[in-house]
């Protein structure tokens, strides 16, 4: 019988049916990180016991480490404890940890697949909801909390439901100046943020089949931000070459085998879904978003709806959204001001989203009274950028080039927003307060239109500014 | 060890009018800089308390309840347990609403805070009932899955397992995994990714 990947992978993962009705899922990979571990080793240590399966949890520090000094100690005493803790607690349960100055160190999203730890076929699970990153390369990959991390640590399971699966299909080709990030939010848009509560994702059809490896983990990143916690993409020959050499991927004969038994993994032919969403990639803009949830977005051109042209149900949300934003109904994104222009977060720091927005930026100059900062998702896209002088053309147009790290996605490093202050960003929330300030304002969007946005100093259509 | 079995829950009810509430708010990133969950609750929906005085949680006379009664997709967003961890510091027992997002639900089922879910109607009126009668006792029952309000009886849902789980007090689930025993090391044994291929 025809089967998705969900059945595939969730059946060979299955340890045995619990008396809840649930399943105690084995998972195959485990990464931490400094911010939603410690209590996890605390609770470990209350009840006496070990890590299950050390070699398959592996650590980095992302969310509070400084991106401009790295000198220890931190400036931030609460930082720099949680940091201790977790070279402690690696210590002490023998898990690895790719530690600042490894030459590893990133965003957590970022290392995994980079070092080829994330495969097809696996089960994959991060004290971060945006695990479902790793989705990208045919894993079920989702984030739990903190007493789900002890739960992996002691027994390499957690208890868990199968979800339902909708399929969501984007044919054709994304026109110039449309990426990943655009069709993501597209999806947002229309399916809502709460569409996806109960539901895996698939994502399939030509135009996802075109994307590289990189574009496909900004697809599945925002899985989450549309409320279903894993997303997928089926392997193929992109994700194959992508894992080959990688420093934890299998090598010489046994590439061979993995390869084989990622094609076994992907989904059938004629297999059944729950449900099934069509979009057409041509017919995509750049998106921006107006309001305080990633659903909440128009095309660059297109006014910010009224909310008197929304169901009835979602109208409160929008007047609060404006609000909160100081926008208005009908007004146009185009030519609104920025204070800050962010590129980073796990979402859009990869070698390929900094290619971009530097084609944006060369030979420009960012905008007076904008700031406007990059961060590589990891120490390996720091030194792969640096090498090709990415981190120059950044430079001479007056962005600050720093250090890796979660930075200004996420308000719990020194990078924050100030006051009121209007940032245009590549990361994946615009929830208030989310970079750092109570009312700070986030507008996401891809990294080449953030790109344009500091060099103009508003939001403008980077299709205009391209070569 | 074994948690408590949760069965019902009595108590007064707080109303948190709002749809999409995410657990930035419930908690924002900057108290997230510890390394245990303590004095949490001082902080649950700090900014949105100082930017609303009216904030039900800043409200003396809903001090003291138990039950949190939201909206739609409450929890959305991270997935940081400190955000069920604060309001439970605080003294939230269980959460009634019209839908909660997936990981913030797990998260509550896993420190034995159920979340049930009520028609939009009634998440409505528990809102506007407890607003006018803060003093109310109001009755969360797993066993009959029903929301008691007065003289009232509300349908309430949630996730069979979930329910399972609390009601057998198998809700920190460490130990009930743990039983598997080597049939976890057995599934890793067929695991090509980790047999070598």
């Amino acid at each position: 019988m025809a089967e998705t990947l969900l059945e595939k992978v969730w059946r060979l993962h299955t340890v045995r049916e619990l008396p809840s009705g649930q399943t105690q899922l084995f998972i195959g990979l485990h990464l931490i990180h400094e911010v939603t571990s410690p209590q996890a080793f605390s609770m470990l240590r209350e009840l006496g016991l070990k890590v299950r399966f050390p070699n398959r949890t592996f650590a980095t520090i992302d969310h509070i480490v400084p991106t401009d000094s790295r000198t220890r100690p931190f400036a931030d005493e609460l930082a720099e404890q949680m940091t201790v803790a977790l070279v402690r607690n690696c210590q002490d349960f023998g898990i690895t940890l790719f530690d600042l100055g490894s030459g590893w160190q990133g965003i957590v999203h970022v290392i995994g697949p980079e070092l080829g730890l994330t495969q097809p076929g696996m089960t994959i699970a991060c004290g971060d909801s945006h695990t479902s990153t790793h989705g990208a390369f045919g894993a079920l990959a989702f984030g739990i909390g903190t007493s789900q991390v002890r739960d992996v640590l002691a027994t390499q399971c957690l208890a868990m439901s199968k979800p339902k699966l909708r399929r969501i299909i984007v044919e054709g080709t994304l026109p110039r100046g449309v990426y990943a990030k655009d069709v993501v939010l597209a999806i947002i848009r229309r399916l809502g943020v709460k569409g996806g509560v109960g539901y895996a994702y698939e994502y399939a059809g030509s135009a996802i089949e075109a994307m590289t490896m990189e574009e496909r983990m900004t697809l599945c990143n925002m899985t989450i931000e549309g409320g279903a916690r894993i997303g997928y993409v089926n392997p193929d020959r992109t994700t194959f070459e992508y894992m080959r050499g990688r420093p934890f991927a299998p090598h010489g004969e046994a590439f061979e085998r993995a390869t084989r038994w990622w094609q076994q993994i992907a989904s059938d032919p004629g297999a059944r879904y729950d449900d099934e969403v069509h979009f057409e990639a041509s017919t995509l803009s750049p998106m921006v978003t107006w309001g305080i949830n990633p659903g909440q977005s128009v095309g660059v051109t297109e006014p910010i709806p009224h909310p008197e042209d929304v169901p009835e149900a979602e109208r409160a949300a929008y007047w609060e959204a404006l609000e909160f934003m100081s926008f208005k109904p009908g007004q146009l994104m185009l030519g609104t001001p920025i204070d800050v222009a962010f590129i980073g977060s796990c979402t859009n720091s990869r070698l390929s989203d900094l290619r971009v927005a530097a084609e944006v930026v060369r030979g420009r100059t960012v905008a007076r009274g904008v700031r406007a900062l990059v961060v590589p998702g990891s120490e390996a896209v720091a030194r792969a950028a640096e090498a090709e002088g990415l981190h120059e053309i950044f430079q001479e147009a007056g962005f600050e080039w720093r250090n890796p790290g979660c930075s200004m996605c996420l308000g719990m490093n020194p990078d924050r927003l100030r006051g009121r202050q209007i940032c245009a960003s590549s990361s994946n929330r615009n929830f208030k307060g989310r970079q750092g300030s109570p009312t700070g304002r986030t507008l996401l969007m891809s990294p080449a239109m953030v790109a344009a946005a500091a060099i103009a100093g508003e939001i403008v259509d980077v299709r205009e500014m391209l070569p | 060890m074994t948690s408590a079995a949760i069965r019902e829950l009595s108590g007064r009810g707080i109303p948190l009018p709002g749809d999409d509430i995410d657990t930035d708010r419930i908690i924002p990133g900057r108290f997230l800089r510890s390394v245990t969950f303590d004095g949490l609750e001082a902080h649950v929906f700090e900014d949105d308390r100082h930017q609303n005085l009216d904030h039900p949680f800043n409200q003396e006379k809903y001090q003291g309840a138990s039950l949190l009664i939201v909206g739609r997709n409450f929890g959305c967003g991270s997935s940081r347990e400190h955000a069920p961890q604060a309001l439970m510091r605080w003294g939230i027992r269980g959460i009634i609403g019209e839908s909660f997002a997936e990981i913030f639900f797990a998260n509550c089922t896993a420190i034995g805070v159920p979340c049930v879910t009520v028609s939009a109607e009634d998440a409505r009126w528990l809102q506007e009932t407890v607003a006018a009668r803060p003093e109310l006792e109001l009755r969360l029952s797993l066993e009959m899955m029903t929301v008691r309000a007065g003289d009232r009886t509300i349908a309430a849902q949630m996730p069979e397992g979930a329910r399972q789980q609390l009601l057998e007090g198998t809700w920190n689930s460490t130990f009930v995994l743990l039983e598997a025993g080597e049939a976890i090391e057995h599934t890793a044994a067929r695991l090509p990714y980790l047999v070598g291929f």
